[in-house]
């Protein structure tokens, strides 16, 4: 039988900037989205006051100003150096392991003794918190489905203390917590499909393991029999060492300010396509087509102005230059003076992989052109990766961005500046 | 009637060479119709190709680039002048500072110096401490404490109670006892320190 544990960060955002300013321990704390938008991580703190999940903002900031409520800006690098901290102590604990976001991992422990591996998971919790001050949970059991499920038992009961192992309770055991549990707490039951499940008495996961699969991949989806296995025991989804390469990369941002001169906006296109650029060669593909929209605020009372356009690309490319060069030919299309601008965006479509890469036999240029174009972007990837991001630019992203995200309580990089280091006397 | 026609003798007639889309000379051609879209889509190409090669490239202006690493090879015997050195076959690797200041990558975090407090154990103002998480704490040890939500670097000590006392480095600080109801924690212990003099 195969054993899967879930790695789990507690409240992972809040939690990280805790590490760094002890101050903000037992406080009620929200980290915000992008551009201070809305609740993404809360404390537990702040999570006993009532705040939901994305709850934006500036309701928060007048409804809970006397409970002390203290907010800041999502600080993306920390974050995701804390992650790696995770991850790799992880690694000492098994060697098949599956990254599955920033702040989760499913480890695979095939092969261990079953009598030890509730120890192996506790020493694993204990070690991340010690190495990293993260609190963290897992939930061990026979399936991914169940270990999400067992994960949630683990930050929920305080009886298992952070870690429970599915395997090791008894079947009466289980029934309880599965008739406890809302069909919606299970991995990929989201509220819609729950809504059509609880009129047709399937209300609990209790109910949903003995519901009849076959009706039920009828009526709904394979996936939702697929769950239903996984619920029961029987192992249908196995750890993906690497995610699958995206078909579509986008980077778009809302902007901090208003904006509406093209400047800007070239500014900011030459940015996002900078970056979609820079994660396609990371994943070694090239983009057939690339599209660029714009629009304005939809729920201001200015005039509303929204397009998009795509343009097909000779041959795919993966290169900074010409998708900028391409991203703003759109751009220049697209704009309409007197509008007020809120957000752009840059996507890269039809992404093949290196080895597909189809080249044009019309298309003008040499293949020694394009293996310069190839060794220009490897220049600047790498000293970007050494330097530090933005340190090698296309020069149309501008030098102010007085456009950028707005980031008003957003803390130093504490493992990333030799300026945000911790003080301490 | 003879139809009007444009192949009369004047030199130079009609568009003058390179004036298209194009950006170069044309000519007729003979297309199979069940080709026609393909070489139309290609041309379209063509053009936008030419178009975006129109686009103004805009004044370039340099970035500050931080100071090349400097790299120091490490060689296990000196190297003889005028003969092919014998050393060349053994060239190590070459010294990274971090390697020798960190032990336990994961587990390893920075802080900046701010005070004298620890003067005499040699950390001073703007120093860079190593702090690793990692290793338990021992009597003597430096060490990153948050007392009652704040960081500060002691030397950590036992008073005859056996409670934790926190010990300055410089006579000007007094020691801080650790009292019931004090909130205190162990951030770290301090592994190493760094300190640039340009």
């Amino acid at each position: 039988m195969p054993t899967f544990a879930l790695l789990d960060c507690n409240n992972f955002y809040a939690s990280c900037e805790t590490v760094f300013n002890p101050k903000l321990k037992d406080k009620p704390l929200v980290i915000l989205s992008n551009n201070d938008g809305c609740a993404v991580s809360r404390s537990n703190e702040a999570k006993a006051l009532g705040i939901n999940m994305g709850a934006p903002w500036f309701q928060l900031k007048n409804r809970f100003s006397k409970s002390g409520l203290i907010a800041l800006s999502s600080n993306y690098a920390l974050y995701a150096d804390m992650s790696n901290r995770v991850v790799s102590l992880i690694g000492n604990y098994t060697p098949d392991y599956e990254v599955y976001s920033i702040d989760e991992a499913f480890l695979s422990l095939d092969g261990f003794p079953p009598n030890k591996i509730t120890a192996h998971c506790r020493d694993l919790k204990n070690t991340v918190l010690k190495h990293t001050g993260l609190p963290v949970c897992v939930g061990i059991a026979s399936t991914k489905t169940l270990a999400k499920l067992a994960n949630h038992c683990a930050k929920k009961r305080p009886e298992y203390a952070g870690v429970c192992n599915f395997n090791e309770l008894t079947p009466q055991q289980l029934d309880a917590i599965f008739k406890a549990l809302p069909v919606n707490e299970i991995w990929g039951i989201g509220s819609r499909l729950s809504a059509k499940l609880n009129p047709i008495g399937i209300e609990t996961v209790f109910d949903l393991k003995h519901a009849h699969s076959r009706t039920l991949r009828d009526k709904f989806s394979v996936v939702l029999a697929r769950t239903i296995t996984e619920i029961n025991g029987e192992s249908c989804i196995g750890l993906e060492d690497a995610p699958p390469p995206k078909q579509t990369i986008a980077s778009t941002r809302s902007f901090g300010i208003k904006v509406t001169d093209i400047e800007s906006l070239k500014e900011s296109v030459t940015l996002y396509t900078s970056r979609a650029a820079e994660k396609a060669r990371l994943q070694k593909s090239h983009a057939n087509s690339i599209t660029v929209f714009i629009q304005t605020n939809a729920f201001s009372d200015l005039p509303y102005y929204s397009n998009a356009f795509t343009v097909s690309l000779p041959s795919p490319t993966n290169d900074t230059r010409l998708l900028v060069k391409t991203a703003l030919w759109i751009l220049i299309r697209l704009y309409r003076p007197g509008y007020v601008y809120q957000k752009a965006g840059v996507i890269l479509n039809d992404l093949v992989p290196d080895a597909g890469r189809q080249l044009d036999l019309f298309f003008d240029e040499s293949p020694v052109k394009l293996n310069k174009r190839d060794d220009m972007n490897l220049v600047m990837d790498t000293i970007n990766r050494r330097y530090g991001r933005q340190t090698l630019k296309v020069a149309s992203e501008g030098f102010k961005a007085p456009w950028k995200m707005k980031q008003d309580h957003k803390t130093p990089g504490y493992t990333s500046d030799w300026n945000g280091l911790i003080k301490a006397n | 009637m003879v139809p009007a026609s444009n192949t009369d003798d004047k030199p130079g007639p009609g568009r003058p060479e390179g004036r298209n889309a194009y950006g170069e000379a044309t000519l007729p051609i003979r297309v199979p119709k069940s080709k026609i879209t393909v070489v139309q889509d290609y041309l379209k190409q063509c053009a936008l190709i030419n178009a975006l090669d129109a686009v103004d490239q805009s004044q370039i202006q340099g970035v500050d680039v931080p100071k090349r690493r400097v790299k120091l090879p490490l060689y296990s015997s000196k190297v003889a002048a005028g003969f092919p050195s014998p050393a060349d076959d053994h060239i190590e690797k070459r010294l990274n500072i971090h390697d020798y200041l960190v032990d336990q990558d994961d587990a390893t975090f920075m802080v900046t110096v701010t005070g004298e407090s620890m003067r005499d154990a040699g950390l001073l103002p703007k120093d860079i401490a190593i702090v690793d998480r990692s290793k338990n704490a021992a009597v003597g040890n430096i060490v990153l404490a948050v007392v009652n939500g704040e960081f500060t670097l002691k030397q950590l000590g036992l008073t005859e109670q056996g409670k934790p006392i926190l010990l300055a480095a410089n006579p000007a600080f007094k020691p801080i006892e650790i009292n019931d109801g004090m909130e205190f924690e162990i951030w770290g212990v301090v592994t190493g320190s760094i300190r640039k003099f340009l």
